[in-house]
């Protein structure tokens, strides 16, 4: 097991690059509880890394250290080299990280179009006044924000929905516009929570053939948690295991796999 | 066409006027609870206060003279200049959103995440406390707001519309100040919905109102949007502060309208804007109608109670108002 792999290309011709983003020995408490017991790892550019984790192993709270909705008592992150200070979630989000949830967060009043639009706000600069007119430079933004939006509405097939009411789409769906909405940012490294957590298996086909043809197309960097083994396995480059807070295993599938640490905490085994 | 008819209209258009008004007033309270949850209470002394505010710029009076003298024994109470209307609006707007970011930095910022009845009490302790610093700023008196606006009936429109009716029809009287009104009213809500609809921040307000979660991870700042949402709330109360203030003077009293708006959300539902202006239309047209047509069978006065009943009956059937968003718990 090595922490750093040097930039290379895998077997199915994707192109690992240098670390993009760096845990150093993080540590994260609420009161008296330890969620995160000093964990580190990395995630390099263009691979698709996995926490997984029995219940309450803390691979949530992992993810929201990363995008900000909690800060670590201890522990340092390093992202693009470097070392980024406490900070709240949306300077985060600024930052280039986009997240979905996993209880689907999304704009239930709009449209599925206008939800996805949320997700190019940062890259809208122009005057206020000049936007509510529509003139000039913002007229120009707005239109190269739509043929962003409109790509990605096209790559994860969402056509057919664009004027819906979010509210009234079945939970499949929603989970997909989610996602539209964190890629129309077009962010550097994208963090799904439990991407696939209540879906039936064509639903779960369905968005990891999603997943992996974002990491292909676009190159964007994924950091994923799921509950289901199989999934994650044949998604994902390199895999985090945690349990009770600690991480128990790191490395590929493969690697993982036959880890007897890991093992145990899924199968449970007996503390005598 | 009857004279009867005739000034059935004049009601109605007298009524479409003041509703006009209520619209705006009712906007602000919207405006301030769909982006936050929070009912504020203290809109209509925001609307006193921006008045206030606005008439001591104008004559150039010293503000919190009466403790500044009292402390230290001077007597000042003007500064002896007059400040030009365009001039002291646009600096009781600054007034107002300096206040926007001060009730979100000293009071909400603290209270995110709390039940809706504990930001409830803190509008209310907030109103008081503005209405206490409105007093010992720019005093208790009663002032007149003299911006220019024009007063009285409309001759111009009595004129045009005498021949529409008979030997005892004598042309529409509209107040001219009203007719102010409603044009600067519409020009503002016309401005907020192109301001919600095509603005980054717009759009991002009506993030904020959906999902806060979601909104923080597409990189919106929630306190921000809060101080935005209050300043545009200052704005709106600036606004109603003048029209009314411009009609029966700046008093303390003027808090009290924003009471008439409570029947007006009721009726339009409180998360939507075009629900605050429709509601407010109705309730407008309602009472003037009611008291032109049913008010003198019953004694008259009934502008003070036909708005609540009213919006008791909405209650009753359709307690989401008009337009507002039916929630539907799924089990």
């Amino acid at each position: 097991m090595k922490d750093t792999l040097a930039p290379y290309v895998t077997p199915d011709g994707r192109q690992i690059g240098e670390t993009l983003m760096d845990m150093r020995n993080i540590t994260l408490r609420f009161g008296g509880v330890e969620a995160i017991k000093d964990i580190s790892f990395n995630i390099q550019e263009g691979e698709i890394r996995a926490i997984i984790g029995p219940n309450g192993a803390g691979k949530s709270s992992m993810l929201n250290v990363i995008s900000g909705f909690y800060n670590p008592q201890e522990g340092e992150v390093w992202f693009r080299g470097k070392k980024r200070p406490p900070m709240k979630p949306y300077q985060v989000a600024r930052l280039g990280i986009a997240r979905t949830f996993q209880n689907i967060a999304l704009f239930q009043g709009m449209s599925v179009l206008d939800n996805v639009m949320t997700g190019r706000l940062n890259h809208m600069n122009a005057g206020m006044l000049a936007q509510a007119v529509w003139r000039g430079k913002a007229e120009r933004e707005e239109v190269a924000n739509r043929e962003t939006v409109e790509k990605v509405i096209d790559f994860l097939e969402i056509q057919a929905i664009r004027k819906t009411p979010v509210g009234r789409l079945p939970y499949g769906l929603k989970k997909r516009v989610e996602l539209a909405r964190a890629l129309a940012a077009e962010p550097k490294l994208l963090l799904l929570d439990e991407p696939m957590a209540g879906m039936n298996v064509e639903e779960k086909e369905d968005m990891s053939r999603f997943i992996l043809d974002v990491n292909d197309e676009f190159g964007t960097t994924i950091a994923l948690i799921e509950h289901d083994m199989g999934v994650v396995m044949d998604l994902s480059d390199r895999v985090i295991v945690m349990d009770y807070g600690r991480k128990i295993g790191d490395g590929t599938p493969d690697e993982v796999r036959n880890n007897q640490e890991v093992i145990d905490a899924y199968l449970g085994v007996s503390h005598d | 066409m009857s004279a009867d008819f005739l000034y059935g209209i004049e009601v109605v258009i007298n009524g479409l006027m003041a509703g006009v008004l209520y619209a705006l007033v009712a906007l602000g309270f919207v405006l301030i609870f769909k982006a936050s949850g929070i009912f504020n209470y203290a809109q209509g002394v925001m609307a006193l206060f921006a008045a206030l505010t606005l008439v001591g710029i104008m004559e150039g009076q010293v503000p919190f003279s009466h403790l500044i003298n009292a402390v230290f024994g001077t007597e000042i109470h003007h500064f002896g200049w007059h400040v030009p209307a365009l001039l002291a609006i646009a600096m009781t707007l600054l007034v107002m959103v300096a206040f926007a970011w001060m009730v979100q930095h000293f009071v909400f910022r603290h209270l995110v995440g709390q039940e809706p009845i504990i930001l409830f009490m803190a509008t209310i302790g907030l109103a008081y406390f503005l209405e206490g610093v409105g007093d010992l700023m720019w005093g208790s008196d009663i002032k007149t707001l003299a911006l220019g606006l024009p007063q009285g009936g409309s001759l111009w429109v009595e004129e045009a519309t005498q021949g529409l009716g008979g030997d005892d029809f004598y042309g529409f009287f509209l107040d001219k100040l009203d007719m102010v009104a409603t044009v600067v009213a519409i020009v503002l809500v016309g401005a907020l919905i192109a301001f919600a609809q095509y603005t980054k921040q717009g759009r991002a307000m009506r993030a904020v109102a959906d999902d806060h979660q979601a909104a923080l991870s597409v990189g919106i700042s929630l306190n921000y949007i809060w101080v935005l949402v209050w300043s545009l709330a200052g704005l709106v109360a600036l606004v109603a502060g003048v029209m009314w203030g411009a009609k029966s003077g700046v008093q303390f009293s003027l808090s009290l309208i924003a009471l008439k708006a409570l029947p007006v959300l009721m009726l339009g539902g409180f998360t939507s804007i075009p629900g605050a202006i429709v509601g407010g239309l109705i309730i407008g047209v309602g009472e003037k109608l009611f008291e032109y047509l049913i008010g003198p069978m019953v004694g008259g006065a009934t502008e003070n109670w036909f708005a609540y009943v009213l919006a008791l009956i909405f209650l009753v059937f359709r307690p989401q108002g008009l337009f507002g968003e039916k929630i539907i718990e799924r089990v």
